[in-house]
């Protein structure tokens, strides 16, 4: 038996459609709280003093700081459900991301699809977000997986 | 830094060092605070259970950060991580240990770049595998 899909046009309607752009500056401060957050005590996200003699010259920020530069809201639609789990997360990094630097992020949402599982039928939302620095470098792009259900 | 890891040092099957955590509720409302994601299936645990969850469960993106510091860790100040995927395909609540391992699957030069493939995950307190993944980083060469 086919359920019959609960992705409606109005959904469909906002794959493809960017968020509107916002930037966010990056401090020292945020970066040394998330790398404590997560428990990663390298001196390269935390000591400035050891960090900058090597050949970054300063603390940069840890592979999964941009989680914290969150985006505006991509165009909103009417979910069939209310609970969300996280997939997982695809990353790809360019440059480094150091204190000062002026990151301005866009997402999108890049498919819907539908499967059943453990928590019944799973709607799976594809996100693609864009990290970009003030010199209009790509620095990371996020490629993110999220899980909705009905609770 | 500790000693630098190098392109030359590794091959297919090479291990990656093991990384452990020891996640805590109060580590969980951290990540909430640094990383700005407050839903509160990560420390409210009536809202968990009322969201069909067994407990507070850690956050996605926390199990991809550590994946991230296994891959850190081990390329230290002269490596560069390319990329990382995370999956996380099993829940995990805090209370248990949970280990970060690795592998090397491939190593090849392109454009350049001394680059080696790894397969990484995180494993639970049982052994399973809550949180596959995978990584490329470029490593510095000793010639």
């Amino acid at each position: 038996m086919t359920q019959e899909s609960v992705i409606s046009q109005q959904m469909r309607d906002a794959i493809g459609v960017e968020s509107e752009a916002i930037t966010h500056e990056v401090e020292k401060g945020a970066i040394i709280k998330f790398a404590q957050a997560i428990g990663d005590t390298n001196p390269l996200f935390n000591d400035e003093g050891v960090a900058r003699q090597t050949r970054y010259g300063g603390i940069i920020a840890p592979p999964t700081f941009m989680r914290s530069l969150i985006s505006n809201a991509p165009p909103a639609y009417k979910s069939p459900y209310s609970a969300n789990l996280d997939g997982g997360s695809q990353w790809e990094y360019f440059h480094p991301v150091r204190p000062g630097d002026r990151i301005t992020v866009t997402t999108m949402l890049a498919d819907l699809f539908e499967r059943p599982g453990r928590l019944g039928n799973m709607l799976f939302s594809v996100r693609e977000t864009k990290y970009a620095n003030q010199f209009g470098q790509t620095v990371a792009l996020q490629r993110t997986t999220g899980i909705s259900y009905d609770p | 830094m500790g000693n630098q890891v190098y392109f030359e040092d590794v091959q297919e099957g090479t291990e990656v060092p093991t990384l452990r955590k020891d996640p805590t509720t109060q580590q969980l409302v951290k990540y909430a605070g640094a990383s700005g994601d407050y839903y509160q299936i990560h420390y409210d645990l009536n809202y968990a259970k009322g969201n069909g969850l067994p407990d507070v469960i850690l956050h996605g993106a926390l199990k991809g950060a550590w994946l991230g510091q296994v891959m850190t860790d081990w390329i230290g100040a002269e490596g560069m991580l390319k990329s990382l995927t995370t999956q996380y395909r099993g829940m995990d609540v805090p209370g248990t240990p949970m280990l970060g391992k690795g592998v090397v699957t491939k190593k090849y030069t392109e454009n350049g770049e001394n680059l080696v493939d790894c397969d990484i995950w995180l494993e639970d307190h049982e052994g399973k595998k809550t949180t596959p993944g995978a990584a490329t980083v470029a490593l510095p060469s000793r010639g």
